[in-house]
């Protein structure tokens, strides 16, 4: 069906690009990405990271300082907002309120050279692809949350821009809600065929809609990569516990065979893979549901000791005293929970636990 | 819900429709516009005025009164215009070339800056007595002409340079190369330099001028430290102070007592469980549609020789009336009166803003009420108190009705001002010497609330709602406050009272029968076979009062957006020394405008006195911090995401500003009109040196009643005035009331 659209999709291109604030505030730090055409890439990171940023100035909301930016395979870097091909769906929809809301969607195409009726038949449609043709004549005002976001999504969509962006758009919906859109966008880009790039501190949110990720953290990139392999192997301990939280804990690496690695915690031995690690002093990043407790401990396990016990309805979350500290473990055993005080076995799984440079 | 854009797919035009060569058309109007100054309209300002189009049908295009540049240099006279015809050549060679050429923005900075700079060298260096400085008659020799005031032709040339100059400096990268928002500022800086700027360069300079034309800093110095400005007499227990002193003294003095007296409504209306504390309210709005010298008028009637009180006690005690009230006590009690008000709409801002959280949290830490309001609350409340201390001594060092009026011996700087000016001395140097005395005062007092007490605000209430209450006042507080705030409320009301009666009354204090005389020679209308005649003698005055106040109030307001515009919504270089010139005419008085302005524009290259013109422009830079303010209040209210929006959507800097931003401003645009409408009726000071015979104003036409001691044709019409104000912001009220909710039902699920 949407193979009949004309997809202007283009890539984005960040060369070396920085962005500073007056003279000691460093938003963005000499970061370089490649967004492929057709795909949804998501800036994710806590806040301050600089990933608005970065996103305002694919936009053109911001000039960068420093580097080059390509959209497509032309250089943008200095042209302002108005003249790049991109549009923005912002965290607070920016719907006009004193506009219907099919002038809402008017508004753009009314100022890139289409004729009345064009405009209206366009408007009209991109108002049918959100599912909101009945709405037209509309306030803003007068629609709920989530319409108001698909009003925004289509506004921006109807100008079937080269890239299309989105500035942490579910933040205002309910949890319900905010599953639903972003289904639904993610079914538009990949019916359409968009680039998007999409912020969100989220990562759960990102992990659902992404093609790729890029990580940000103080500024610059930590990490880039599919969903998967941001979650199952983070290159770094920041990626690691902000994607899915991780327990991170020393460790040694006695020795490497291969790409297995055999580490030990205290007394504690575990074999897992290497990732070009060499023997030495490393971190280990596991997830709380990769931390296994029972209740008998053998030998080989850590003594481990509840501190806390919390019951959250689909599984119980534990604070458990090890010999190296505080660990963080979930278990999707609520029937029989362990209880506080309690002395435990504690292992980790076959699978899971990464191995990270010593942070 | 997917469904196919199949209809839709032909191929855009957009990119290359949006970037490429927009801003071609508005290129080629501003060098048709530069053209047509230099070439079809004449060149010099036509003696009938501004809009006496008679130039038409007498003698143009060929005699030198009416004739456009071009041909006034073909006829071989006034070679010195000749230059201008080079820039002009030059921007119109630029058309050709395309934007991104960098020669294209070099010719238009170049050839343009030129132009202007030459434009003002000429109109400076030449003038109704050929070369304007001895200097330049020695280094070229006698001129043998002169030239008269810049008309329509040169107002064409530099508004056509300055705008094709913006153009270069947006071509160069400025602001992203935004025509829209360099123009904007560079229109905002020139206005700005030529109206505020230059008239009061002009005036520091002219303090140092001797009487044979020459500059000298010991005229200065003599001027500066003459015994009347500084004099200490009354300390050592002679005859009086210097002028600068006694406007100090006042001015502190005022500023204190109006502080006072603000806090204290202040705290009756929002701390107190006084029953009639809403009425309070409505005191601040007797400021905005009272004539500033209103109040002295009321005071004289109570006070006077003849006044109410004054006979009554002379009366019951048998004692001879005096003219005590002429002099500092009438003017304190006038200015306090008629500042009061304005202290209490910045105290009640300050004491609101005290977040009840804190006096709560105070209380649940078991303070007792008065030690919370002593340890919490008025610690909080102190930069306010600074903020409308100085606001209230700016008030009364520039006040210049009430000290005209009650003065009596007490001569203030405002007033001193005037009569150099305008008395028999005429000494335009000493006026200058004391308008920057007092310059110097206010400017000093408004650079003290800005940095330093600009970040000093402890107002802590924040967008997010703040659920608490004002806990009330301690009882040992709040007896003497409100025993204090009523009396000063009703003391007002007699005073307002008085005004109204003593419109209505032969001749106050002799002959008190009641008369509608001093309305009907006023306000007279005779109804003939031709129609109505206006045969009252206010008449003339009040129409074009209301004319005048009528074109300045939407240029006021635009300007003032406009510039509320860019500095909430843009970024530039030097963004705070333009905001800093921008608002710097609200620490400007009156009078000092008015002296400056008749300094400036007396003389070519601008020849604006005794125009209507001049009273316009002097409304709209003295009220437009006003529109500023209002801007940039209601400006920081709309979320920047719905410009950038509009930015990403593809609309220029211009449509954003036309649709998004001027629709959801329209409460702030009424307010901004009405209320420059409203000061532009009531102002005085500035006012009284621009009038003329053809041109005379409501407030000047009173006080001159009052200087002929006709109080009862002055009274009835200031009674007038108050109405008619009235009037226009009850309407006002209701307009904007109206707007506000439709606004609110509007965006009410935005964010």
């Amino acid at each position: 069906m949407s193979d009949t659209i004309n997809s202007k999709a283009a890539s984005v291109r960040f060369e070396q690009v920085s962005k500073r604030y007056g003279a000691d505030v460093l938003a963005v730090d000499n970061i370089s990405l490649d967004i492929e055409p057709s795909t949804l890439v998501t800036l994710l990171g806590p806040s301050g990271c600089g990933k608005t940023t970065t996103l305002r100035m694919i936009a053109g909301l911001e000039i960068a300082t420093g580097g080059r930016i390509l959209i497509g395979d032309k250089d943008v870097t200095k042209l302002p907002a108005t003249d790049r091909d991109v549009s923005m769906v912002f965290q607070s929809y920016a719907l006009f309120p004193h506009m219907s809301v099919l002038e809402n969607v008017s508004y753009g195409l009314s100022y890139s050279g289409f004729n009345k009726t064009e405009t209206r038949d366009r408007a009209m449609a991109g108002l049918d692809i959100v599912g909101l043709g009945a709405y037209a004549s509309r306030l803003p005002s007068e629609l709920s949350g989530g319409q108001q976001q698909r009003v925004a999504v289509a506004r921006a969509l109807v100008l079937e821009p080269q890239v299309l962006l989105f500035d942490e758009p579910l933040s205002n919906l309910d949890a319900k809600l905010r599953r639903q859109v972003r289904e639904e966008i993610r079914e538009i880009q990949q019916g359409l065929g968009l680039t998007v790039v999409y912020v969100t501190h989220d990562q759960e949110e990102a992990l659902a809609v992404s093609d790729r990720i890029i990580v940000m953290r103080n500024a610059a990139i930590a990490q880039e990569g599919a969903p998967r392999e941001l979650f199952e192997a983070p290159t770094n301990a920041f990626v690691a516990d902000f994607i899915g939280e991780a327990n991170l804990i020393p460790c040694q690496i006695d020795s490497v065979t291969g790409d297995t690695a055999n580490i030990h915690i205290g007394d504690y031995a575990h074999t897992l893979p290497a990732r070009g690690l060499t023997p030495g002093a490393a971190t280990v990043a596991v997830r709380p549901s990769r931390v296994q407790l029972v209740a008998n401990p053998t030998p080989d396990m850590i003594t481990a000791t509840i501190s806390k016990a919390t019951y959250v309805g689909v599984h119980m979350e534990y604070t458990v005293d090890t010999p190296f500290g505080p660990l963080f473990a979930v278990s999707g055993e609520v029937d029989d929970p362990f209880t506080v005080g309690q002395d435990m076995g504690l292992s980790f799984s076959g699978s899971g636990p990464v191995l990270l440079p010593e942070s | 819900m997917m469904r196919s854009l199949c209809c839709h797919n032909k191929t855009l035009v957009m990119q290359t429709a949006r970037s490429g060569d927009v801003g071609r058309p508005v290129l080629i109007f501003w060098i048709i516009i530069g053209w047509l100054g230099f070439l079809a309209l004449p060149w010099y300002a036509i003696e009938d005025g501004f809009f006496a189009f008679e130039w038409l049908f007498d003698g143009y295009p060929f005699d030198t009164d009416y004739a456009p540049a071009a041909f006034i240099v073909a006829q071989g006279e006034k070679l010195w215009l000749a230059p201008l015809v080079l820039p002009l050549l030059a921007v119109t060679a630029v058309i050709g070339r395309p934007k991104s050429d960098p020669l294209y923005a070099t010719i238009l900075i170049a050839a343009s800056g030129f132009g202007l700079a030459w434009l003002v060298l000429q109109g400076f260096g030449i003038g109704l007595r050929g070369w304007q400085f001895g200097m330049l008659e020695s280094l070229f020799g006698d001129l043998g002409d002169r030239q008269f005031g810049m008309g329509y032709g040169a107002l064409f040339v530099a508004v056509s340079l300055l705008f094709l100059f913006t153009q270069g400096i947006a071509a160069r990268g400025a602001i992203n190369g935004d025509v829209f928002v360099v123009s904007a500022i560079g229109s905002v800086i020139a206005l700005i330099t030529v109206f505020v700027f230059f008239p009061i360069a002009n005036m520091l300079a002219s303090a140092f001028i001797t009487e044979d034309q020459s500059y000298s800093i010991a005229v200065f110095f003599s001027k500066f430290f003459d015994d009347r400005l500084w004099g200490l007499g009354c300390v050592a227990g002679g005859h009086r102070c210097g002028v600068a002193w006694n406007s100090l003294f006042l001015a502190v003095s005022v500023g204190l007592l109006t502080t006072l007296l603000g806090l204290v409504f202040a705290l009756v209306a929002t701390r107190s469980g006084f029953k009639y504390k809403r009425a309070m309210r409505a005191l601040t709005v007797l400021p905005i549609i009272t004539p500033p010298f209103v109040i002295g008028l009321a005071i004289i009637l109570l006070f006077g020789l003849s006044g109410t009180v004054t006979t009554f006690v002379a009366d019951l005690f048998g004692v001879q009336p005096t003219r005590w009230i002429y002099g500092l006590p009438g003017i304190m009690i006038a200015q306090v009166l008629a500042f009061t008000p304005v202290a209490f709409l910045v105290m009640i801002g300050v004491v609101e803003g005290v977040s009840p959280s804190m006096e709560e949290a105070a209380q649940t830490l078991r303070a007792s009420k008065w030690e919370v309001f002593r340890t919490v609350s008025f610690p909080l409340m102190r930069p306010g108190l600074a903020n409308a201390f100085l606001i209230g001594f700016i008030e009364s060092m520039a006040d210049f009705g009430n000290p005209l009026v009650l003065g009596g011996n007490y001569d203030v700087l405002s007033t001193e001002i005037f009569f150099a000016i305008v008395g028999a001395q005429y000494d335009q140097g000493q006026a200058a010497v004391l308008a920057i005395v007092l310059l110097s005062f206010t400017l000093g007092a408004f650079y003290a609330q800005r940095f330093w007490l600009g970040n000093k605000s402890y107002t802590t209430v924040s967008g997010k709602g703040d659920a608490g209450v004002h806990p009330t006042m301690p009882k040992m507080l709040s007896v003497p406050v409100i025993f204090i705030a009523v009396g000063w409320a009703g003391f007002t009301a007699v005073i307002y009272c008085m005004i109204v009666a003593g419109s209505v009354v032969e001749l106050w204090g002799l002959n008190n029968s009641l008369t509608f005389k001093h309305y009907a020679t006023a306000f007279s209308v005779a109804l003939e076979d031709n129609g109505v005649r206006w045969t009252g003698a206010a008449w003339n005055s009040f129409w074009t009062t209301i004319q005048i106040a009528a074109i300045a109030a939407p240029l006021t307001a635009a300007l003032g957006l406009l510039t509320a515009y860019l500095l909430t919504r843009q970024n530039f270089a030097g963004k705070s020394s333009f905001e800093f010139g921008t608002m710097l005419s609200f620490a400007i008085p009156g009078t000092v405008i008015g002296v400056s302005y008749i300094l400036a524009f007396n003389v070519p290259p601008l020849e604006l006195t005794g125009t209507g013109i001049i009273l316009v422009i002097s409304f709209v830079f003295r009220n437009m911090s006003v529109g500023v303010r209002a801007g940039i209040a209601s400006m920081s209210q709309l979320d920047k995401s719905l410009d950038e929006s509009s930015l990403t959507l593809g609309a220029n800097s211009w449509h954003t500003f036309r649709r998004i931003i001027l629709p959801l401003l329209k409460p702030a645009i009424l307010a901004a009109l009405v209320y420059s409408f409203v000061t532009a009726m009531t102002a005085v000071s500035a006012v009284i040196f621009l009038v003329s015979a053809e041109y005379d104003m409501a407030t000047s036409y009173i006080i001159g009643r009052v200087e002929n001691n006709d109080y009862g044709l002055a009274i009835a019409y200031s009674t007038t005035l108050i109405f008619v104000m009235l009037l226009v912001v009850g309407a006002l009220q209701l307009a904007v009331g109206r707007t506000a909710i439709g606004r609110r039902k509007s965006t009410g699920q935005q964010s």
